[in-house]
């Protein structure tokens, strides 16, 4: 039996994954992300040790609340407890339940893929979390390269996995117009993208850190407002249609 | 019975309503338009609508500038015909009755009973006219009276100490919904007819329970003749059945109107209205005799005059419902017993008026839930309900099976079938004190007096479950007898005083009467009894000085337990946690089946609920600590909700744990208070860009291109 370390579930999810989910946030995360509101999950060989079986009993008893959702996984990073995830996505499709992954694909090792391709069969979406598309900008902003990242996001994309891409605006950061449409450019070439979710930045993490005592690194920074999310948005779908218009000629010539 | 097919009905299908008897379900079965589509049909208000609502606006404010009163009866004691007509604009009013001769004037109400009447006046700075108060001591017994009358100390004590609640022994009890639709259907003659045939076919051997049903029959066939006349009042003729949309509206409004003047009951619903009413105005709609603009208009003036609706209460009464309710509850929706949904285009009109007089909590807007209603029905609920929050939901799959397709809520969850059966409302009984009792053998742990018998408490320094359970299990034992005792004395001198003459006239003759309990404080009891059994609860004891009225000491009570420590964690209900779960479950059952033990007043099937909406906030008040953890005075939560806060794994667990309380031992309504932030419902459409099309992406930008 493969045990899993989880920080806690929640019953109703509306917003990690189409329709209401169960949503399993593992425990542990190797990223420390500026705008971090989960710090509680940073921690690794903490949280509750659960198997898989338990988790989903979880989810059958109020199966028809899910009835065009499902479970996702989420945290912290579930790809750091990849045997225990992929046992619980397998024991999740044998009992035809809808099954997807926010991860930010850190985990990914281009060289060594095999392990990701088992998981890859028993997942039916993913949401990927791309902080940053400039490389040095990621690595100030998250402590990491974003290489390995965006090779994620291709070569699911490649394998024709459904993902959707979610993008947090953090002021000063992340809202850079030029930068976001460099990063629609980059998401215009992934087939399989299906919805992009830009994440307005709140505070709500805040009261976390004060119970753990870490210090909050934005301590001075306002939530970011709805309609700096929505322009974010038109720059990154602009980004993917210039891609579109230079690339992709067959589409264009349709018309 | 009916003679012949008046004018009235012309373009209904007859059947056994219009050729038997009286029959307003099968009058609905066999002549309701069911409907699928969407709300795009609805109409915005009609100038008249918004002069109309926004002069009540105007006298809202200066109401609550008056200090929450504009103008109050004093010496006209209130009866069906006791005003002249009262109008907000006459020319505008396309519905049209007050409760007195003028909008906001609270009448004077003085059968359930004077020192109520009077200390409402009192506390908005009027006085009750000395001839009244000398008519109701000197000469006119009221309800209270008889109850204090009958009571033995020990249920004034358990009164005292808030071990029962809220009991309806100063007021009316409410909870009777008149079918008020027969007004409208039949018209008053008609009804009178069956009421004299109800009475000459009735048993002639004069027991006093036969004879009690005579004279009740008269009373109503006394109340029917006045409802005419209040008819009369506003110059209509209700004898006959309305022709019309309006006259309906109207007529089934003056049935209800003549209720509220006699009764200021805690709850007084008005029934499930809106899909019959459909009838008429599609039929109208159909002979082009209104537009869908006028229909709108008719509904939006019907629940305009029930938003009206005001009583004379005490601010103490105001505390404990956190408010002025009147409880007008609407019943809309469901689906009828051979399958088809009841939701018709009137369902959508009467949660317009959500938009058309903005948000309200009066009338209380309820949908009869069902898997099976129409889309985009459920698409407009919940849209209104995010708008307004002001929508409740009832599940119709669980109650059809009990009362069929015409049943309608009394109050927020009690469910009855309308005209056949009604019920004696009956408070609650706070289970979280009754616990304390357990514990300390049956003294109070704020007042330091024996309430409850002396039975021995829990000795010890660490809580034991099993002795605890033992100890609560006789406690209910107690409690359940006394209070079905205390509620049949109230409802004997209910129905001796202030009998609700013109609400049971609109019923039929042999009524089923439910004996509705409750119950406050469940999740508290759950919790408590979970840190007892998988924690360690440490009671704290404490002498307890026993104050008089004045405040003086009398006496001292060693070793109450006023407190508890709690070590190490414990499972809370709200987490879909079965350990804890189940001892809500067991509870619920246990103390159901301890009231199924006691002979009840007019064999009323005993029932229970689980509902206190607001008044959980007062109990908490006089709940002392609880091993819990929870402190005095903190709100117990409301109805079968979790303790705030302590359902940590969202809304599907804590509804999950609230959907394990058995239905069947609780009968008269399980409720659960649910809030949420739009937010946490799901993705906002303008930032989230889902269903990316390539294709169409494509298109765009080359349509940008060649701009």
């Amino acid at each position: 039996m493969i045990y899993g370390y989880i920080h806690s579930t929640e019953s109703f999810g509306t917003v990690d994954g189409p329709g209401i989910r169960f949503v399993i946030f593992f425990q542990g995360c190797p990223m420390r992300c500026l705008y971090c509101h989960n710090p509680d999950t940073w921690k690794i060989h903490a949280g509750n040790r659960v198997t898989a079986p338990e988790l989903l009993s979880s989810y059958e008893r109020n199966k028809p609340f899910y009835h065009h959702g499902g479970i996702t996984a989420t945290g912290g990073e579930p790809m750091l407890q990849m045997d225990f995830l992929t046992e619980l996505f397998s024991l999740a499709k044998q009992k035809n339940i809808h099954t997807c992954l926010d991860t930010s694909g850190i985990c990914f090792q281009p060289e060594s893929s095999g392990k990701v391709d088992a998981l890859l069969s028993v997942t039916d979406l993913i949401l990927l979390d791309i902080k940053h598309i400039d490389r040095r900008k990621h690595e100030q902003l998250t402590g990491f390269s974003n290489q390995n990242i965006l090779a994620f996001a291709e070569y699911i994309s490649s394998k024709n996995i459904p993902f959707w891409v979610r993008h947090v605006i953090l002021p000063e950061w992340t809202d850079d117009k030029e930068e976001l449409f460099q990063l629609g450019y980059f998401l215009g070439r992934l087939n399989s993208l299906k919805a992009i979710d830009v994440l307005p930045y709140h505070d709500m993490g805040k009261i976390k850190y004060q119970s753990l005592g870490i210090p909050y690194p934005l301590e001075n920074v306002p939530p970011v407002s709805q309609e700096t999310a929505i322009s974010a948005r038109k720059q990154i779908l602009s980004g993917m249609k210039k891609y579109l218009q230079e690339n992709d000629k067959k589409k264009l010539t349709f018309f | 019975m009916f003679k012949n097919f008046p004018p009235e009905w012309e373009g209904f299908t007859p059947g056994r309503w219009s050729n038997t008897s009286v029959n307003v379900r099968d009058f609905i079965q066999k002549n309701i338009t069911p409907y699928d589509g969407d709300e795009s049909f609805l109409q915005p208000p009609t100038e008249a609508t918004k002069q109309l609502w926004e002069q009540v606006m105007d006298l809202s404010r200066q109401e609550r500038e008056a200090g929450g009163v504009l103008d109050m009866d004093t010496s006209i004691i209130s009866t069906i015909t006791s005003h002249g007509p009262g109008y907000l604009n006459k020319n505008l009013e396309k519905i049209v009755g007050f409760q007195t001769d003028k909008p906001f004037k609270r009448s004077l109400q003085p059968f359930g009973g004077i020192r109520m009447a009077q200390q409402a006046c009192k506390a908005y700075g009027y006085e009750v006219d000395p001839k009244v108060v000398e008519i109701f001591t000197k000469y006119r017994k009221t309800h209270n009276q008889g109850v204090f009358d009958a009571y033995t100390p020990e249920m004034k004590l358990a009164r005292h100490a808030a071990i029962l609640t809220g009991l309806p022994d100063a007021y009316g009890r409410g909870r009777i919904i008149g079918d008020y639709r027969r007004v409208a259907l039949y018209g008053v003659d008609m009804l009178i007819e069956d009421k004299e045939h109800q009475k000459a076919t009735h048993f002639v051997r004069m027991t006093s329970k036969n004879i009690r049903l005579r004279e009740e029959l008269s009373e109503q066939i006394n109340a029917l003749n006045d409802l005419k006349k209040l008819g009369e009042i506003y110059g209509f003729d209700l004898s006959r059945p309305a022709k019309n949309a309006q006259e309906a509206i109207q007529w089934l409004y003056f049935g209800y109107l003549a209720a509220v003047k006699e009764q200021n009951g805690a709850a007084m619903s008005i029934g499930r209205t809106s899909s019959f009413l459909d009838i008429y105005l599609q039929r109208d709609l159909e002979k082009g005799l209104i537009t869908e603009s006028e229909a709108q208009e008719l509904i939006d003036h019907f629940i305009m005059k029930l938003r009206l609706i005001k009583f004379a209460r005490t601010p103490e009464y105001n505390a404990l419902f956190s408010g002025d309710p009147t409880w007008v509850t609407e019943s809309i929706g469901g689906v009828s017993v051979d399958g088809q949904h009841m939701v018709t285009k009137n369902s959508f009109r009467y949660l317009n008026t959500l938009n058309n007089l903005g948000t309200a909590p009066e009338p209380n807007m309820t949908v009869l839930w069902s898997t099976r209603l129409p889309l985009n029905f459920k698409r407009f609920c919940a849209k209104m309900s995010i708008q307004s929050s002001s929508i409740q939901y009832e599940n119709d799959d669980l109650m059809r099976v009990i009362h069929g397709d015409d049943y309608a809520i009394a109050c927020c969850v009690s469910s009855m079938r309308v005209g056949k059966e009604m019920q004696f409302f009956g408070a609650r009984a706070n289970l979280a004190k009754c616990l304390l009792y357990a514990i300390n053998g049956g003294v109070d742990e704020r007042l330091g007096i024996q309430v409850g018998p002396k039975y021995r408490p829990v000795e010890g320094d660490i809580l034991d479950y099993d002795d605890v359970m033992q100890k609560y299990d006789d406690m209910m034992e107690w409690l359940a007898e006394l209070y079905v005792n205390t509620l049949n004395v109230i409802h004997f001198m209910h129905d001796k005083y202030s009998y609700e003459r013109l609400q049971m006239a609109l019923h039929d003759r042999d009524v089923k009467r439910y004996f509705a309990t409750g119950i406050a404080g469940l999740s508290v009891v759950a919790d408590s009894l979970s840190a007892i059994k998988y924690a360690k609860v440490k009671p704290i004891r404490k002498d307890i000085e026993v104050k008089d009225k004045a405040g003086n000491v009398v006496s001292i009570t060693k070793n109450v337990v006023v407190d508890y420590e709690i070590e190490g964690d414990f499972p809370k209900y709200g987490n879909d946690d079965d350990r804890v779960d189940q001892i809500a479950v067991n509870i619920v059952r246990t103390f159901m089946d301890k009231i199924r033990k006691h002979h009840t007043y007019r064999d009323g099937v005993p029932t229970m609920s689980i509902l206190t909406i607001t008044s959980n906030v007062v109990y908490g008040k006089k709940t002392g600590n609880t091993p819990d953890g929870r402190k005095q005075g903190v709100p117990l939560a409301p109805g079968a909700n979790p303790m705030h806060g302590r359902d940590t794994h969202g809304a599907v667990a804590s509804l999950s744990s609230v959907a394990k309380l058995p239905f069947r031992h609780a009968q008269d309504g399980i409720s659960n208070t649910f809030s949420i932030v739009p937010d946490a419902l799901g993705k906002n459409t303008k930032i989230f860009a889902g269903d990316l099309d390539f294709d169409q992406l494509a298109q765009e930008a080359f349509n940008e291109e060649s701009e």
